[in-house]
């Protein structure tokens, strides 16, 4: 085993790590964080953020999952101008907000709307873990709950790509009780005879595991995300014992009986437009 | 031994003085009469400063007080005829949990809620009121049962949290919370949440969705405990009373927020000191809760829950 361990590490010691940082460009390679290899950064862009060796699934922005998934041009963004508040005055939370603006180039962490794949259109949220870890506050909430309303009254599936690390704690109880709110509007979609698929990527976590992403008609996830209610530290201390490495993976959920499937990136789009063909027409109860 | 909190030391020390007095009074041929009345006004006096001067943290420190009443306390005094249920069917007994059905002045009705334990021996065997998936399941079971046979739903949240552990996650803490949110929104029957002691996060929100969410005074509700937030925030879990205070967790910051509908306001010095005194101040408001709500149609009643939740949160709209 330990003999393994180190064969391991030093056939990967000798990619030419050093070399490429000196004479490759900043930015033009890129390491895989599941076996450390090198890559052409366009290469694994290519791949959509997929390792061609290993296959760990990197996360892909909101733009990049919604690039990667609708027809082109069929995509329409709803609630763009919806941003956060300060409800409790919460000290530097303003500026936070600002620095993941900037950083990640969206004003919220979920990008909401509708679009089409493969010809069938859907209304969809895809969360991004970059801004402010993908945290549902008032805006996150009213976002989603906005969509799946929409996709009620126009009679669309919603499709959500959850990526959260849980509730926006700086809004306290009103981050909490966007759980609630979105879970009256999907009470109300599913009561309609709505569609609901939700993918759980990497991460989804606390609050938004606990609601909308765990009570689709479908719940699926990307290989490898980390999915659930709450985190491995504190269960460690709280029952004092180590925790198996593949703990609150997808495939760990999956074998427990939590997911309907794990879907890898290359093969999404073709399940979705499969299980959209699957649910066509839409069977509207009288 | 009681457990005495920070804030009303000054209380307990003037009432131990008193009782001292007395005694010595009954005890002995020395009247001390005029001093014991001067001292209980000013016992008065400093109750009212002190109790009706609490401090967030204060309220934590209330709401988590061993001796608070619970659930089934409660349970006690506003119903009859309460027959305690046990079981999800799929895997256990989860008794962080309680439910069952009962009489609330004559009429029938269903009654949920986290069970934690007085005692040490208690706490173990309802795992300190935090439950596992089986408990919400239980719970839900109950509550698609009241639907059927049109019973008001009555849910009393009192939790740190859902339990943090390798079998609940196994068995899908997330799932069973998840799936009571999108249940108790549906559900045809009047739903009245009473937050009675600690509201910890997706474990309270659990059996937390519905028509009415009123909170005891002292009770607080919040989206993670003040020592988890100081830790994640300030990476120092001791700054948890500075959490308490910026994070809006009593009543009257929820009632602020427009999350909760009222406060029910508690005895001096706290519900503890009378689970009856204090069951009849839950008693008038649940009464007229419970008349409202039924006085609807069942169209009003889902179409009101949705205008309710649609309505909270805070946010701004770019130009
Ligand atoms: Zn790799």
């Amino acid at each position: 085993m330990l003999k393994d361990f180190f064969s391991k590490k030093k056939k990967y010691a000798s990619v030419p790590r050093k070399e490429a940082k000196q004479d490759i460009p900043e930015g033009l390679m890129q390491k895989c964080l599941g076996c450390q290899k090198i890559f052409y950064r366009k290469e694994m862009k290519k791949n959509l953020h997929v390792c061609p060796h290993c296959e760990h699934h990197h996360p892909l922005n909101a733009g990049e999952r919604i690039d990667s998934l609708f027809d082109e041009g069929s995509f329409q963004e709803w609630d763009q101008q919806l941003v956060s508040a300060n409800p409790l005055h919460f000290p530097d939370y303003e500026e936070k907000l600002e620095k993941d603006r900037n950083k990640s180039g969206l004003n919220e962490a979920v990008v909401t709307g509708k679009g089409e794949i493969n010809g069938f259109e859907t209304a969809f949220a895809v969360m991004d873990s970059r801004f402010r870890m993908g945290s549902m506050g008032s805006v996150v909430g009213e976002k989603i709950a906005r969509a799946i309303e929409r996709a009620k009254e126009s009679s669309l599936p919603f499709i959500v790509f959850t990526a959260s690390g849980g509730a926006r704690m700086q809004e306290g109880i009103l981050s909490l009780m966007q759980m609630s709110k979105t879970s009256v509007a999907i009470q109300r979609f599913r009561e309609s005879g709505g569609l609901m698929i939700s993918v759980m990527t990497h991460p989804t976590t606390g609050g938004v595991s606990a609601s909308f992403a765990s009570v689709g008609d479908y719940n699926f996830a990307e290989p490898g995300a980390l999915i659930g209610f709450a985190g491995r530290r504190i269960i460690e201390q709280t029952i004092r014992e180590d925790l198996p490495d593949d703990f609150q993976t997808a495939e760990f959920l999956l074998q427990h009986g939590q997911l309907d499937k794990v879907i890898p990136r290359s093969e999404m789009k073709h399940v979705l437009t499969t299980i959209l063909d699957i649910h066509q027409p839409r069977g509207d109860r009288p | 031994m009681k457990q005495v909190l920070d804030f009303e030391k000054p209380v307990i020390e003037l009432k131990e003085k008193i009782a001292e007095l007395k005694k010595f009074t009954s005890d002995s041929d020395i009247d001390l009469t005029d001093e014991i009345s001067t001292l209980e006004k000013r016992l008065e006096r400093l109750e009212d400063d002190i109790y009706g001067n609490l401090k967030p943290w204060d309220r934590v420190q209330m709401a988590r007080y061993p001796e608070r009443p619970t659930t089934l306390d409660y349970v006690g005094e506003l119903f009859t005829d309460f027959i305690e249920f046990h079981g999800d069917r799929h895997f256990g007994d989860d008794e962080a949990i309680v439910a069952g059905i009962a009489k609330y002045k004559q009429k029938s009705v269903t009654i949920v809620g986290h069970q934690r334990g007085k005692d040490t021996k208690e706490n173990i065997r309802r795992n300190f009121g935090m439950p596992h998936p089986e408990g919400y399941r239980k719970a839900l079971r109950h509550m698609q049962q009241a639907e059927k046979f049109n019973r008001p739903i009555i849910s009393f949240i009192d939790t740190k949290g859902a339990y943090p552990g390798k079998a609940a996650e196994e068995r899908g803490q997330s799932e069973a919370i998840a799936r009571n949110l999108v249940e108790m929104a549906g559900l045809k029957v009047p739903i009245i949440c009473i937050v009675i002691g600690e509201g910890g996060s997706g474990g309270a929100l659990g059996l937390g969705v519905g028509d009415r969410i009123h909170m005891l005074e002292n009770s607080t509700y919040s989206v993670i405990s003040p020592e988890g937030a100081a830790a994640l925030l300030w990476k120092d879990s001791n700054q948890a009373q500075r959490a308490a205070e910026s994070m809006g967790i009593t009543s009257y910051d929820l009632k602020k927020l427009g999350v909760v509908d009222q406060i029910i306001p508690e005895l001096k010095g706290g519900a503890h000191r009378s689970i009856k005194e204090q069951s009849e101040k839950i008693d008038t408001v649940l009464a007229a809760s419970l008349e409202e709500l039924q006085s609807l149609t069942t169209n009003e009643l889902i179409e009101n829950r949705w205008e309710k939740y649609k309505q909270i949160g805070e946010y701004k709209e770019l130009e």
